[in-house]
């Protein structure tokens, strides 16, 4: 080997170590050598505050986000109501997860929802639009079918393609942060119900199985990070509400990278038991995740 | 004074109003404060008229201001506050932009007034109204026209630039333009607004303002009672020098430089003919009969005229009902609308009656009063307001109606009473609204998934603002949808979100006149929580 060849050989090995991400090659190595739980239960505080000791916990938000990475986060935005009536997400918990994605060096954070009322006014109404400017996240639209892209969902029984929105299939990192709620189809909507409003179609899955459709789609995107806000949720009439009096101050928070052993838990401080909720079974039987919260490792914390 | 300032004034002011009145129809983001509507529409005539008999106010007078304006100093409204009259401007311009370029001289010339035409199309607005129909006035009203052209053809092209310019966008992976999901094109409002835009451009194009001496029945009313204004248009017969440049840009052909006359009752006081004139030969003259002192008895005439449109209320609805019932025995008012067309659901399902806007208060109050400008379907953020077909029967054709095939009305919103120029849609709170009843969820068993697939749904549940639509226990632990009637408004979210096809397994059912809803109140929660206490799991 001449010195040329040797200089050029040097230098395309150090440039494809220093450029190349292997960190997506070592994901479990990289989560393991900070933190051990499975999942981390939360109360007593208030929503920004309780995701900072919740997200430590696991090692901080920059176990789950690297440097220069695109992070998109889908609250649920899904109704025209303001804040209090614990139809969507809480606003602030939104702009302090987006806060952390920055802090661990995201280059983008994107949030959307494909509402169900008219999506200008769920964003504005609901605070989140404000909340995530404010914290220097981009707001995306979920109501032009031209964002969706056709997707096969190899694993799923009852769904078995699906129109999913880019910024999912595009992003890095896949932050899935829904309110706990009663709903009238769904019995309760935690995680995996919060995945419809990724999907242009949902007609399609109220027709075919409801909740065989939902564990379906779990098979195909396994968000990265589940933050189930449980601060203010609403016992009845859900998803939607009624009034004021639907919704109790519950104070409290889960954050798995389990999204089956997030709604388990979920459904457990709903007060609901895990049989009546089809869709946790259904996914638990498809691997999505584990429903059995006596195998987990959790971390329990009361502020 | 400098005459010529008066035409720029015109062009000016004109096009004020022509860009005010437009912006309101593109405004597809809802970015315009709702206040602003009524106050840019004040002076539409044929809406405020509209208004006034049957709302009296000051907020329904622009047409007695445009009234009294005609009677100072002739046809204003035509000349810069109706919209369409401004587009045929538009459209005349390019026109002699365009023939400047080629290099053809074609000018416009003094013809005859086509009265045989302008009264028959005011006779075909105006008697068909006495008797209660108002399809006449909706299909030539110039501002509802324009409205028409505007939501069917001009905001759709704008939605389509923006959406262009979105893809490109996100193709740059830039969030910042998004794109617009146009949900309705109503084939028959669309080719009506194509046939008006077409006879529009046409006629603008070859012989200036024919149309609004020729068709347009508020041209040819104002135009009755310009003969009688203070301020009119004449030919200063000693500075006149015949040499016919007025002529040739007069857009009413209404300046007869061989007689030295101007037929004022045409002229849309365009002041073209002050701004071109070489010799000072265009002159203003006073006087109300100024150019009337020959016959006396044409007096008389406006006075019945004018009676003849304020006609009352009370009578208008009695011929209104006899007109209706007459032509309802021929069928034609009573299509039934299939609500889907495919196959599976078996059971079909027949709406009687078809939902009418929140505002409205009744469907015959919406017929009555709607002139389909298509504003509130232009400003509806859910889409849900679309241009009927048959639905209203032949007479109500383009009036707007609840489509939820398209949408359902949006609980916190009432834009559409908010924008409505005249009193179809009558601006009401947003907590009346939320507990108008515009109709009623029918629930429909044997269409329902949860009956038929043996699986949960809840589709029409979830979206339901009111829980009038609640899930209560089925058979193998499913839930199936319960309606309490008393607590539904007819919002049509149920019917929108329900999943089966070709027929819903749940719909509404118009209301003919709007009820209240009761108060869905439930108890409240308990708030006791104990923060310190272990987690469940």
């Amino acid at each position: 080997m001449d010195r040329r060849k040797f200089i050029k050989a040097g230098l395309f090995t150090s440039s494809a170590i220093a450029l190349g991400n292997y960190t997506n090659i070592y994901p479990y190595l990289a989560s393991s050598l900070s933190s051990n739980y499975d999942l981390v239960a939360i109360k007593g505080g208030e929503p920004e505050a309780m995701f900072d000791k919740a997200i430590a916990s696991l090692g901080g938000m920059k176990n789950f986000v690297k440097k220069n990475q695109k992070v998109v986060i889908k609250p649920n935005i899904g109704w025209d109501v303001k804040p209090e009536l614990a139809a969507n997400t809480n606003p602030k918990l939104v702009a302090r997860i987006i806060k952390h994605c920055f802090d661990a060096g995201a280059k983008d954070v994107y949030v959307f929802d494909h509402t169900c009322d008219n999506w200008n006014r769920c964003y504005t109404n609901s605070g989140i639009e404000k909340a995530v400017k404010d914290a220097g996240g981009t707001i995306v639209s979920g109501e032009s079918e031209s964002y969706y892209h056709q997707v096969d969902v190899k694993k799923g029984k009852r769904l078995t393609s699906s129109k999913v929105h880019e910024l999912i299939l595009e992003s890095d990192v896949f932050i899935n942060v829904p309110i706990l709620k009663h709903h009238g189809g769904g019995r309760i909507t935690v995680g995996m119900k919060n995945l419809m409003g990724v999907v242009w179609d949902r007609r399609y899955w109220h027709q075919n199985d409801l909740h065989q459709c939902i564990a379906d789609f779990a098979t195909f995107k396994k968000p990265d990070l589940n933050i189930v806000d449980a601060y203010l949720v609403m016992k009845k009439n859900g998803p939607r509400g009624v009034s004021q009096d639907d919704v109790l101050t519950m104070k409290s928070q889960i954050i798995s990278t389990d999204i089956v052993a997030a709604d388990a838990a979920a459904a457990k401080l709903f007060g609901i038991d895990l049989a009546d909720v089809p869709y946790i079974n259904y996914a638990d039987e498809l691997k999505v995740g584990r429903k059995d919260l006596n195998k987990l490792n959790i971390n329990r914390i009361i502020l | 004074m400098n005459v010529t300032v008066l035409k720029k004034l015109r062009v000016a002011l004109s096009l004020l109003f022509f860009l005010l009145t437009l912006s309101l129809f593109l405004d597809y983001r809802n970015i315009l404060p709702p206040s602003i509507y009524s106050k840019i529409l004040f002076l539409q005539f044929i809406p405020s008229f509209i208004k006034f008999i049957s709302v009296i106010g000051i907020g329904a007078a622009g047409f007695i201001v445009i009234l009294l304006l005609t009677l100072f100093s002739g046809r204003v409204y035509c000349s810069s506050i109706c919209p369409l009259g401004t587009f045929q401007d538009i459209v005349s311009f390019l026109e002699r932009k365009l023939k400047k370029k080629k290099g053809k001289k074609e000018f416009l010339q003094y013809e005859k007034e086509k009265n045989w035409w302008r009264y028959s199309f005011l006779a075909l607005a105006v008697i068909p109204f006495l008797g209660g129909t108002i399809l006449f006035i909706n299909l030539l009203d110039p501002y509802s026209s324009f409205g028409k052209i505007s939501s069917h053809l001009f905001r759709p092209l704008l939605i389509a630039f923006n959406n262009s310019i979105a893809f490109l966008f996100e193709k740059m992976n830039l969030y910042i333009i998004y794109p617009f999901e146009y949900k309705g094109v109503e084939v028959f409002s669309f080719s009506l607004a194509l046939v008006i835009f077409l006879v529009i451009v046409y006629l603008s194009f070859t012989k200036g303002r024919l149309y609004c001496n020729m068709v347009c029945p508020v041209g040819t009313l104002l135009g009755f009672v310009s003969k009688f204004a203070f301020v009119k248009i004449a030919v200063d017969e000693r500075n006149c020098k015949s040499c016919g440049i007025c002529e040739r840009v007069c857009k009413s052909s209404c300046i007869d430089t061989k007689t030295k006359t101007v037929d004022f009752d045409r002229c849309v006081a365009c002041f073209n003919c002050f701004d071109v004139c070489p010799s000072d030969g265009m002159k203003f003259e006073y006087g109300f009969l100024s150019s009337f002192k020959k016959n006396q008895q044409n007096i008389e005439e406006t006075k019945v005229s004018e009676q003849e449109e304020k006609v009352s209320h009370s009578k208008r609805n009695f011929l209104f009902n006899t007109f209706v019932y007459a032509v309802g025995l021929t069928g034609i008012t009573l299509s039934q609308v299939k609500i889907t067309p495919k196959t599976k659901s078996k059971v079909a399902v027949f709406r009687k009656n078809p939902v009418t806007p929140p505002g409205s208060q009744s469907r015959n109050n919406f017929a009555q009063n709607c002139t389909a400008c298509h504003l509130c379907v232009s400003v509806c953020p859910t889409q849900v307001l679309q241009p009927a077909y048959l639905e209203y029967g032949l007479l109500g054709m383009f009036q707007p109606r609840m489509d939820f095939q398209t949408g359902f009305c949006n609980f916190e919103c009432k834009l559409c009473g908010d924008v409505c120029p005249t009193s179809a849609i009558s601006p009401i709170s947003l907590e009346t609204k939320k507990l108008k009843q515009l109709g009623k969820a029918k629930f429909v068993r044997d269409n329902c998934i949860v009956n038929t697939e043996n699986t949960d749904c809840g589709a029409c549940s979830e979206h339901c603002p009111t829980k009038a639509v609640n899930m209560v226990p089925y058979k193998n632990k499913l839930v199936i949808p319960e309606v309490k009637e008393e607590f539904c408004i007819g919002c049509g979210a149920c019917e929108f979100a329900c999943p089966t096809k070709p027929y819903k397994a749940i719909y509404v059912e118009g209301n003919p006149k709007h009820l209240t809803a009761k108060i869905n109140k439930e108890k409240k929660l308990e708030q006791k929580v104990d923060y310190k206490e272990e987690f469940p799991f």
